[in-house]
């Protein structure tokens, strides 16, 4: 029952270096909009907010068609990036990490949010007259003090990147070796009328991934809030 | 030489203050209400007035009619709030550092003495700001603001969150510092008793307007010290 076959180690090595793309690409992204939505007033802000949250509430399915339209080869996006610098997303698995990554953003952007807003401005303040300009209070104040909710939301993001399904296989589809992740691996494996244990398998190990993702996230967090609190 | 001619409407009132100090240590003195943090936010830029002009010794910080605003980071004045504001995530020595750090000023060994030695904070430098007492965070508040150099200091009810027992306890910490430290302070306080021990010059304000002005015989006779 536990031989992992080597397609089925493609398939979750490809899974993890999907999701840790698309998390640590969307990370400082996800920490910029967090701090905008938090800290910022200006025009269009509420279209922003509902931008970053679609993903959450739209058809996964959509998602993966729309982002096909605009990244596909013949995307307007797409087919600059690939005439210009070379940069495919179609059927390949960058673009099941872009996929993953605009799934999971909403998902890894909130935690921050709410954690920058609970910063104490007035922190921030006494940082500004002690001599520190705007993007340093950020880098030695807000940010350290909003740490936990940015592992929290990396964590969630990963989590989440991991188990995308519906966008990602509609934008790359489900090629073995290049963008046949866990999720969709199990997807084939439950259609093949011999697949139900190889399918188990990918069950039982996309459980304990996470499980493992929400135990570290406890954990840094818990860290985090100790070193935080001053004691 | 500090001089303040402000406007700012804040709504239920507006601050029209007026006045240019020499002094030591310039007391704002005012029951709650009368505009003084307003007006101590303004002087260390946090809160732009609607009008007028805020310079020290000739160095202009804010002139509405030129359209000057210098941002709170490049005014160099150190302000110590009634909540001390400790950066939490940070230990003292870190706390103590801040400043200097972010104005890039070189290591002054003698200075860190010298301050942590007034303050008494030598002994505190390892510990995180949640172990420390009110008073112990109050003294650190006001080394980390003097370690930054600033050319002013303001001191907004330093002692306000603190029970009597603490306030004798820092009071003579203030004095010291008004004595040795060699930076002008501007001293915020609603108590008649702590302005006469610490202010050389008073400016008296209620509801946004200075309606005194001079030395220490201004204030009301120590019986009325909460009026305002």
């Amino acid at each position: 029952m536990f031989d992992i076959s080597p397609t089925e180690w493609t398939a979750i090595l490809l899974s993890l270096r999907v999701a840790a793309v698309a998390t640590l690409v969307a990370t400082p992204l996800g920490i910029a909009l967090a701090w905008l939505l938090a800290r910022r007033d200006f025009w269009g802000k509420s279209v922003v907010d509902a931008l970053v949250h679609l993903p959450l509430v739209l058809p996964p399915v959509v998602t993966g068609y729309l982002l096909l339209l605009t990244f596909g080869r013949r995307g307007l996006v797409g087919g600059f990036l690939a005439d210009h610098f070379g940069i495919v997303f179609a059927f390949r698995w960058t673009g099941a990490a872009l996929a993953c990554g605009i799934m999971s953003f909403p998902l890894l952007v909130r935690p921050i949010r709410l954690s920058i807003e609970a910063v104490d401005r007035r922190l921030e303040q006494a940082a500004g007259t002690l001599g520190a300009p705007p993007w340093r209070v950020f880098l030695t104040i807000t940010l350290p003090l909003a740490l936990p909710g940015v592992l929290a939301g990396m964590v969630l993001g990963f989590a989440k990147a991991i188990g995308e399904f519906g966008a990602t296989i509609t934008f790359v589809s489900n090629i073995p070796g290049e963008t046949q992740t866990i999720s969709s691996a199990i997807y084939s494996l439950i259609q093949t009328p011999d697949g139900d244990t190889a399918a188990l398998r990918l069950v039982v190990v996309s459980i304990v991934i996470a499980m493992a993702a929400l135990v570290a996230s406890e954990w840094f967090a818990r860290r985090a809030t100790k070193r935080l609190h001053g004691n | 030489m500090l001089r303040v001619d402000v406007t700012k409407n804040l709504g239920e009132f507006a601050v029209e203050v007026s006045f240019a100090s020499e002094g030591r240590v310039t007391g704002l003195f005012g029951a709650s209400g009368a505009g003084k943090t307003s007006l101590v936010n303004m002087i260390a830029g946090l809160l732009p007035p609607d009008r007028g002009v805020i310079a020290i010794d000739g160095d202009v910080l804010d002139d509405t009619a030129d359209g000057v605003h210098i941002p709170p980071h490049r005014r160099r004045i150190g302000y110590v709030f009634q909540d001390a504001r400790l950066f939490p995530h940070l230990d003292i020595r870190q706390n103590l550092d801040y400043g200097r750090r972010m104005n890039r000023l070189a290591e002054d060994p003698a200075l860190w003495a010298r301050v942590t030695d007034l303050l008494d904070i030598g002994g505190l430098l390892d510990r995180r700001p949640g172990k420390l007492s009110g008073g112990e965070r109050q003294r650190v508040a006001l080394g980390r603001a003097l370690l930054a150099q600033p050319r002013l200091l303001l001191l907004d009810e330093p002692l306000g969150s603190l029970d009597e027992d603490r306030k004798v306890e820092i009071l003579p910490y203030l004095v010291r510092l008004r004595d040795e430290a060699n930076v002008p302070m501007v001293y915020v306080s609603h108590d008649s008793g702590e302005m006469r021990q610490l202010a050389t010059q008073v400016v008296m304000l209620r509801r946004g307007r200075v309606i005194a002005f001079g030395g220490v015989e201004v204030l009301p006779l120590a019986a009325a010290s909460s009026a305002g």
